[in-house]
């Protein structure tokens, strides 16, 4: 479940093929700002000349009241055996699209196997059902500009449909087939297995994900559930009997949540999912999460990188969970530290310094384990210091630097006035309950989140930033040319720098066909 | 949209080319895809004519007598509007010597104007001319090819930092992002591509004046406030996307290798020799140029009435108007011999190919959105069937029109990245005789018909999302001079016939107007390594 974002949870979404995305931002458009997560938001300090200051126009312009907007929830039922559906409504085109979402996800795979999710999300879907070969359904489904997908995640799998109002009972009944009979062919496993590795050994390639990658290594250990990465030997060892097993084990009633929007009836997509769903017996529950988080070992890690001229610079340590009662304190406390333009960390070291483009930051957030403390730059080799100093800088002032009314009132107009936001299409009203229901969090979570937010005080603030912010617990991972730094990162007073090595594990066969792994 | 598969992602992305399409709701409705068709055996739900006539309804657009033109399209889902600005300059407009301009006043839009973002703006506008005055005694020192006077230079340096410094006494810094943020701007950002510069955001319904009068006031009266600072930090980006990603690198030599003529041969992002010498001066002189009413086009989708119009004449209608800029006069000549660009470096081995194409205007246009959709569009297409699935070869494997834009004319390119253990000579050989076979034989009616499926069904699916929509009312008002366009596109579609795929195939793939680049791993040099005291690679 990582379809929904809020406001502690900046980190860009992994898991896009690195060759992607890394295409996507060269094929000739530069941006404002390098990702839009880090640009939706804010609000500034402002100065202390506001005060003496020419004529604000804008301040005259007349702002009306918004208009009341309560979209209607989805519609719960629960059935017997578990499963739970969320239903929305909505008429504006011919579409319906619906989600399966199954508990359980890679955090839940032996350390062998690391990446059979992966395979799984790819193979059960490209191997089809016992009746209709993956190929097939391919056509059959292009044919009619609809979709059935699956996938994996972290802590879930899931199967997808999507296609006009017109299809939705075939293409339906086909999403349903692949979840109750699938093929999970070897060929296709292979043909999975070879992408897996084409990823693999290219994952050095691309400095930013070399960097995000080991930066969640430090904070959650390399073998962490939340950090362990693919390789070839686990990828390779994985079977068709694992796959069967991972979804006879998984595919149970009492772990599902389905969740549809578009086109349709409720009263009468209810009797059909009941029909479909009403009958399977329940199974296993999934695992509780669990696991221990220590976060990092402070000092600074650095892996050498010598086709770059800029570095990835991140300093990072343990967040929280949003069941913590001071989240929402800490979710201003973001605005004013990172929330964008006007932030404290993206004024200094971008603005007025200069050091960097992308620039980011946040105490993290997620849903059932603690979150990542992250900020990082990126900025050219000989400035890493430089920049490094300024971030760590920005970092121990939230401790020491008073947060100021004005700081407070602007972080918090811009989480309110955007609130809206997280609730202006249908499809976000479902996105949002399916993933609060997802984690067991009450229905109202949303509305609680804007009352909490507009009680946040300065004093909160400070009470917050003294008790979560530790730069003693903090690790700093540089990504970068040395033969360019200029200035040694012994200059950070944290100690020898640790060398990481990134070399790819790779099998002697490959090895002779690949040269090492770089 | 959740049901993107990747590698029709990547083709919608380089048909727009755009980058913010990974991350924003801009990746639902690419250029490319604004394209639909009747299909004659489905019912009326999902015949996009009915959504013109309903569009007809909602849809009031009006070109103010300064020239600027404006759309408002009423979708009252929420109380909420998005907007998108267009201007119809990008980075194939950067002058000589300047490569990166547009980009860079793109950034500077964001500085704020007259009103925002000072404390005085009287005193500042003396304190900013005096930067640039000692800016252009430095560089003229800087730039001297004989007897540079090394401590002249620096005492020049020093004399334009202490300007830049007196200067930033009157700076409010990012108020404009402030207020916009402040006031529940969600999606802020704006993007440049070699075509154009596009700025966007989306905010609650009952701050739409406050929008009007910012979007306006940045128009008319930018100021390039903090501009050596902001300089820097789209150095960084420039490092980011070009000079420490392999892919970027090879982009940039491949287009730079495939055009001699036209200003596509240039990164958008600048060179970084010219980057570096910009001037606030050279940015301005740009802004009056290109950013003219009559060279902008602004749609806002939402909660908004046709009686906002008034209001926004009101704002958008004072910005002096001026001529709209010329034409450009550079074709790219004919390509007479295959180009090809080899990078040996220790990355994984990656291969590009392109083939010139005209633009957007030409009557075979969606004829080369056919031949996209048939070897790209998913786990059906011929690449991803070929080179993937049977002959496993390749990761990832797409054609896509587009390529660094549409224009001008631009490239149909090919892409590939080998499975571990291939090489890009076994990427073009296997793309080569895919290309073979769409001259030689007709696509099937299943290929056919499922192209126009989708286009339409595409085309549905970006009706219903403010931000989308926004985009692509503007971009097609100003592309075609009428929003229609997106709608009446499917009758273009419709008319695709297997006989104009071959002849579009037979014309353009051909050896001779063709441009590769690879990427070929080598290992790194054994005196880099001696360098790395820091672990191996």
């Amino acid at each position: 479940m990582m379809r929904h974002r809020l406001p502690l949870s900046r980190l860009p979404r992994r898991g896009a093929h690195p060759i992607r995305t890394a295409v996507f931002s060269l094929l000739g458009m530069t941006a404002l700002a390098a990702i839009s997560a880090q640009a939706q938001t804010t609000t500034v300090v402002p100065p202390d000349a506001k005060a003496a200051r020419q004529a604000q126009p804008w301040t005259q312009i007349p702002i009306p009241p918004l208009p009341a907007f309560h979209p209607e929830p989805p519609k719960r039922v629960e059935l017997k055996n578990g499963v739970i559906i969320l239903l929305e409504e909505d008429h504006e085109l011919p579409f319906i699209s619906g989600t399966i979402d199954i508990r359980g996800g890679s955090r839940d795979v032996p350390a062998a196997k690391v990446g059979l999710i992966g395979l799984y999300g790819e193979t059960w879907r490209t191997s089809g059902t016992t009746t209709q070969d993956g190929d097939k359904l391919d056509d059959l489904l292009e044919a009619k500009a609809a979709k059935v997908e699956t996938g994996g995640d972290i802590d879930s799998t899931s199967v997808s449909w999507s296609c006009l109002t017109k299809d939705e009972d075939q293409v339906f009944g086909i999403a349903v087939d692949v979840l109750e009979h699938p093929a999970f062919n070897d060929q296709k496993l292979q043909l999975a297995k070879q992408q897996a590795v084409a990823g693999i050994v290219r994952r050095n390639d691309d400095v930013e994900e070399v960097a995000q990658r080991e930066a969640t290594k430090l904070v959650f250990g390399a073998d962490s559930p939340y950090a362990r990465e693919p390789e070839i030997a686990t990828v390779m060892s994985v079977t068709v009997d694992d796959l069967k097993a991972w979804h006879a084990k998984t595919v149970a009633p009492n772990n599902i949540i389905i969740s549809v929007e578009g086109d349709f009836d409720s009263a009468t997509m209810e009797k059909k999912l009941r029909e479909a769903f009403e009958s399977l017996p329940r199974g296993a529950a999934s695992p509780k999460p669990g696991g221990e988080f220590a976060g990092p070992k402070p000092g600074v890690y650095f892996v050498n990188k010598e086709d770059v001229n800029q570095s990835n610079v991140w300093i990072v340590g343990l967040g929280t969970d949003r069941r913590n009662p001071d989240f929402y304190a800490l979710a201003v406390m973001n605005e004013i530290f990172s929330g964008g333009f006007g932030s404290r960390l993206f004024q200094q070291v971008r603005t007025k310094m200069g050091l960097a483009y992308s620039v980011s930051g946040g105490y993290g957030a997620s849903y059932d384990h603690p979150g990542m403390f992250y900020t990082t730059a990126l900025t050219k080799s000989p400035t890493t210091v430089t920049a490094t100093k300024a971030m760590l800088d920005e970092i121990n002032d939230l401790k020491t630097k008073p947060f100021t009314d004005a700081e407070l009132t602007s972080a918090k107009d811009q989480l309110l006035n955007s609130f809206i936001f997280r609730y202006d299409s249908k499809e976000k009203v479902l996105t949002e309950a399916t993933t609060l229901e997802f984690y067991g969090y009450p229905p109202d979570f949303l509305e609680k989140y804007r009352a909490a937010v507009e009680a946040v005080t300065t004093a909160d603030l400070e009470r917050v930033a003294k008790k979560y912010i530790d730069p003693s617990k903090l690790a700093v991972l540089v990504v970068g040319n040395e033969s360019q730094l200029g200035t040694p990162l012994t200059e950070l007073n944290m100690g020898q720098p640790h060398p990481i090595d990134i070399t790819i594990p790779m099998p002697a066969g490959m090895r002779q066909q690949m040269g090492p792994g770089n | 949209m959740r049901f993107l598969s990747a590698a029709h992602g990547f083709a919608r992305v380089a048909a727009l080319g755009t980058c913010l399409a990974i991350v924003g709701p801009a990746a639902k409705l690419a250029w490319s895809q604004g394209h639909a068709s009747p299909d004659q055996a489905s019912p009326d739900q999902a015949n996009p004519g009915r959504f013109l006539a309903d569009f007809n309804k909602r849809v009031t657009t009006k070109v103010l007598p300064n020239g600027l033109t404006l759309i408002l399209c009423e979708r009252p889902e929420a109380p909420v509007f998005s907007y998108f600005t267009i201007v119809d300059a990008g980075d194939a407009n950067d002058p000589g010597g300047q490569s990166g301009i547009a980009h860079m006043f793109e950034h500077l839009a964001f500085k704020g104007t007259k009103d925002i973002g000072t404390t005085d703006y009287a005193a500042e506008k003396i304190a900013l001319d005096k930067v640039e005055d000692a800016y252009a005694a430095y560089d003229t020192e800087y730039r001297k090819r004989v007897g540079r006077d090394e401590a002249k230079l620096k005492q020049l340096h020093d004399a334009f930092l202490d300007a830049q410094k007196d200067a930033e006494q009157y700076v409010i810094p990012n108020e404009f992002t402030e207020i916009a943020d402040a006031n529940g701007a969600s999606g802020l950002n704006a993007e440049t591509s070699l075509d154009a510069t596009q700025y966007f955001w989306s905010m609650p319904a009952n701050r739409l004046q406050l929008w009007a009068y910012m979007e306006s006031d940045r128009i008319a009266n930018p100021v390039p406030r903090e501009f050596y600072k902001e300089r820097d930090v789209v150095m960084e980006e420039r490092r980011m996307r070009v000079d420490s990603n392999p892919i970027g690198r090879m982009v940039e030599q491949f287009l730079a290798a495939a055009y001699v003529a036209h200003p596509y041969h240039r990164p958008n992002v600048g060179w970084e020799s010219e980057l570096s010498q910009i001037t606030a001066t050279e940015a301005a002189a740009f802004h009056k140029i290109y950013y003219v009413p009559a060279n902008i086009t602004i749609a806002v989708v939402g909660d908004v009435k046709p009686g906002d119009m008034a209001m926004f004449e009101k704002y958008f209608g004072t910005i002096p108007a001026g001529p709209k800029p010329e034409e450009m006069t550079t074709v790219e000549p004919p390509q007479t011999a295959e180009k090809s660009v080899v990078i040996k470096e220790p990355t994984q081995p990656l291969y590009l190919e392109g083939y010139h194409r005209p633009d957007y205007r030409d009557p075979d246009d969606a004829v080369y959105d056919a031949i996209q959709d048939i070897f790209s569009n998913g786990r059906t297409s011929r690449l991803y069937r070929s080179l993937v699935r049977d002959q496993q070869i390749a990761a990832q494997a797409e054609g896509f029109s587009g390529f660094p834009g549409d224009k001008y004319p631009g490239l149909f390119a090919f892409f590939a990245v080998p499975d571990q253990g291939h090489t890009p000579q076994e990427m073009r050989a296997a793309i080569h005789k895919e290309i073979d076979k769409l001259k030689a034989a007709d696509v099937s009616d299943e290929e056919l018909a499922m192209f126009k499926t989708r286009a339409r069904a595409d085309l549905l699916r970006g009706l219903g999302d403010n931000e989308g929509l926004a985009q692509q009312l503007a971009i097609y008002q100003l592309r075609y001079g009428d929003w229609r366009e997106l709608f009446n596109q499917l009758q273009k579609i419709d008319s695709v016939t297997k006989a104009d795929i071959r002849r579009v195939a037979n014309k353009v793939f051909v050896d001779t107007n063709r441009t590769y680049a690879m990427v070929e791993f080598e290992a790194p040099k054994p005196s880099a390594q001696q360098q790395s005291q820091a672990g191996a690679q």
